[in-house]
């Protein structure tokens, strides 16, 4: 047996702390008012012994939720931050790739910018001068070497970026997450330029929080959290694992205060914002009925009937809903709208169909309980319980529109609302028409 | 070993990983070393250094027409000014052989300097976006700013010859100290770029307390008044502490060579040639020292921005 390559990178129990000034002297003369008083320092260790190896050729994920030191990680294996333990081999040339097109002077014209980055991704004067106009060409920008890249399209930019960066002979290519982001059409061309360059047999380390670009083009991935190895090996392992530790409780409330924080939310709806985190009761204005039933409260369970705004795609869930019984009535339809955050109702469970409920006598409490697999495609939605009279929307009990908020979390691709599991086959036809085609 | 997998999609192969502890070490590469000042190769950071000066010179010129012209304005206000006020009001230009070309040099000069410096204080700071996203060598920066404004100075330095030749000086051998001169100068601005850029990541107080430097320097190192002027009112020791300024020694030299001989040379105002070691010396350990904190600090400066 011949002797196995040395892997691409082989990161040996590295660690990394930052010093983060509380009150440090950020001025000579606070230093020199003080010679003699250290500032004090919060430490923030961001990787803790940190070990693992990237074959050569392999496409290599580093994924872990924002503040579990993918970013460190990857800054050190760049080489921008020092490290203090462990060591870093490298075996190959390495580029960057943290942004596009680092350097990049919107007034400048493609031959200052490109020389400027292929220089800082460490190609010397005098190779960067003799490889331009190939760069050119493989951008497919040749008639436009003279234009200021502030007048490029954003495909132009894409293409002169990743060009340079393939021109510069990198053997390993460390690529953040942050060059994804952008429009759909921006991210489409980011990721056509991953596939070719992973089908150049280049070897790639992706950091990114993006489960789906893992499982799509990473061999191995690597989870990290708090700055420790949680795990190494297959994607859709790793992307599993990720999902649970990202939907604990405590993550919940992570981003259901992110999703409180997202000011986009505002433009979708006004009421929408209002609606308080824990599901609690909304007296919003267009809360309406004539009040012989009343929604006292309502809320969506997980399949362990925990509360939640939160819910991963694909698990049960329950829509819950309390409802108190001023008058006697007769057959009531409980239901819930489901909407996109876009308005568009999605789903729509109630008991029309269903035997009638029968006499609910004035004073009682019932709850009411539509449990279902949330085969809702992963997005926004808003959700409006309701309580009315039999076969007609006319007379409304209590309907609180906008009550809830739900967001459904996964990786599955779909520009669908729905996307409920399904079978698909492809057979060979033997009857006529088959053969005569 | 298994024959390796091909994953469904284009061609790419995946590899077969490694045991993690049954990876042969003794094939390894020595491990990386993070950010330094000079990177692997030095001729790649000036090559680096040159590119970035390069494209920032024509940021500012192509921009305008008369991106030359703007360039110059502001040494030649201050030239026409302090021309009228040394000839006109106090009259202590008068003593001087071609007074005119003698303090558009000292102003030529100290523009540089303070181009070379002044704009070195936050240069690191400025390209926080580069220093934070790629590993480069960091000298490539400071180097850059002096190199800037070496281009500045150059373009300067026409109107200084024209203004002489037409004020009636002769070309002579000496003008070939210059480029001497003007290297010398360079180091020195380099060395003092070095420190401030690094200095100013940590402490943001630099850059007023720099300017307040180099407005002293300006009025102090002999620009306005040249020695000879002031010689006969203060005695000889006034000119053997000016020559301790690295940057007035230059500048004596310069005027000595090309102006007129009746300037001084620097050994001349010293008057012993071990004055001369004190600006030598202050220049080198300004170098070594600078590049002793730069060569410390560059690691770390991606992450204290």
């Amino acid at each position: 047996m011949t002797k196995q390559a040395p892997p691409a990178i082989l990161v040996d129990g590295i660690s990394k702390t930052f010093e983060i000034p509380t009150e440090g002297a950020h001025t000579l003369k606070e230093r020199a008012l003080h010679p003699f008083r250290r500032g004090a320092v919060r430490k923030m260790r961001s990787l803790r012994n940190v070990s693992f190896h990237v074959e050569p050729g392999e496409f290599f994920g580093v994924v872990g939720r924002n503040g579990s030191g993918k970013s460190t990680m990857l800054k050190t294996l760049a080489g921008i931050y020092g490290i203090d333990e462990g060591a870093i081999h490298v075996d190959g040339r390495m580029s960057t790739f943290i942004e596009l097109g680092v350097g990049f002077n919107p007034d400048l014209a493609a031959y200052d910018n490109v020389m400027l980055n292929a220089q800082m991704l460490g190609l010397g004067r005098a190779e960067a001068k003799a490889r331009f106009d190939k760069i050119l060409e493989f951008a497919e920008l040749g008639d436009f070497a003279d234009l200021k890249i502030k007048n490029y399209s954003s495909g132009m930019l894409v293409r002169l970026a990743f060009a340079v960066m393939i021109q510069v002979d990198a053997e390993i290519l460390l690529i953040d997450e942050v060059l994804a982001v952008g429009d759909a059409a921006f991210q489409q061309k980011c990721f056509d330029e991953f596939e070719r360059i992973r089908e150049s047999g280049a070897t790639v380390i992706l950091v990114t929080h993006d489960m789906s670009a893992v499982k799509r083009f990473c061999d191995r991935a690597l989870l990290l959290e708090r700055g420790t190895v949680v795990a190494i090996g297959d994607p859709e392992e790793i992307g599993d694992q990720y999902l649970d530790m990202n939907f604990s409780r405590d993550a919940q409330a992570e981003v259901a205060a992110e999703i409180a924080a997202d000011p986009d939310d505002e433009e979708t709806s006004a009421d929408v914002a209002k609606i308080s985190l824990a599901g609690t009761v909304n007296h919003d204005r267009d809360r309406h009925g004539n009040g012989k039933a009343e929604i006292v409260d309502s809320w969506i369970e997980n399949a362990d009937g925990e509360r939640v705004e939160v819910l991963p795609f694909g698990t049960p869930c329950t829509f819950a809903m309390r409802v108190a019984f001023h008058e006697t009535v007769e057959n009531p339809l409980f239901g819930m709208t489901v909407l996109t955050d876009q308005g568009v109702t999605v789903f729509e469970p109630n008991n029309l169909d269903l035997p009638p409920m029968g006499v609910f006598e004035g004073g009682t409490v019932r709850e009411s309980r539509i449990t279902f697999d949330s085969y809702l495609a992963p997005g926004r939605y808003i959700l409006t319980p309701s309580i009315c009279k039999d076969e007609s929307a006319l007379e409304w009990f209590d309907r609180r529109p906008r009550m809830h908020r739900l967001l459904v979390t996964g990786t599955v691709k779909t520009l669908g609302t729905m996307h409920p599991p399904f079978t698909l086959d492809v057979t060979t036809p033997t009857d006529d028409q088959a053969v005569s085609a | 070993m298994s024959a390796p997998e091909t994953t469904a999609e284009g061609f790419h192969v995946k590899p077969v990983a490694r045991d993690f502890d049954a990876i042969d070490r003794s094939t390894l590469k020595p491990p990386i070393k993070g950010p330094s000042a000079l990177g692997t190769d030095f001729r790649r950071m000036i090559g680096l250094a040159w590119t970035m000066a390069t494209a920032e010179f024509k940021l500012r010129f192509y921009g305008s027409v008369l991106g030359y012209f703007w360039q110059l304005a502001r040494p030649m206000l201050l030239f026409g000014v302090l021309m009228v006020v040394f000839t006109v009001v106090v009259r202590l230009g008068n003593d001087v052989e071609l007074y005119g070309p003698t303090l558009l040099l000292g102003i030529v000069l100290f523009t540089f300097l303070g181009d070379a410096t002044g704009g070195a204080v936050s240069a690191m700071v400025d390209r926080e976006n580069l220093v934070r996203k790629i590993d480069f060598p960091r000298m490539a920066v400071p180097v850059s700013v002096v190199i800037l404004a070496s281009f500045n100075l150059v373009l300067n330095l026409i109107p200084v010859l024209i203004f002489l030749l037409a004020s009636g000086a002769e070309i002579r051998w000496t003008w070939l100290e210059l480029p001497f001169l003007l290297l010398l100068l360079g180091v020195l601005c380099l060395a003092i770029a070095m420190i401030l850029s690094a200095l100013y990541v940590r402490f943001r107080d630099v850059r007023p307390i720099w300017e307040v430097v180099l407005q002293a320097m300006f009025y102090a190192s002999g620009v306005l008044v040249p020695v000879q002027a002031i010689q006969a009112q203060f005695g000889d020791r006034i000119e053997q502490i000016l020559m301790m300024n690295p940057f007035s020694a230059i500048l004596q030299q310069a005027r000595h060579a090309m102006i007129a001989p009746s300037h001084p040379s620097a050994l001349a105002c010293a008057h012993h040639w071990y004055v001369l070691l004190i600006p030598t010396a202050i220049t080198l350990a300004l170098l070594i020292g600078g590049f002793v904190y730069f060569n410390r600090e560059a690691p770390r400066i991606a992450e204290r921005l």
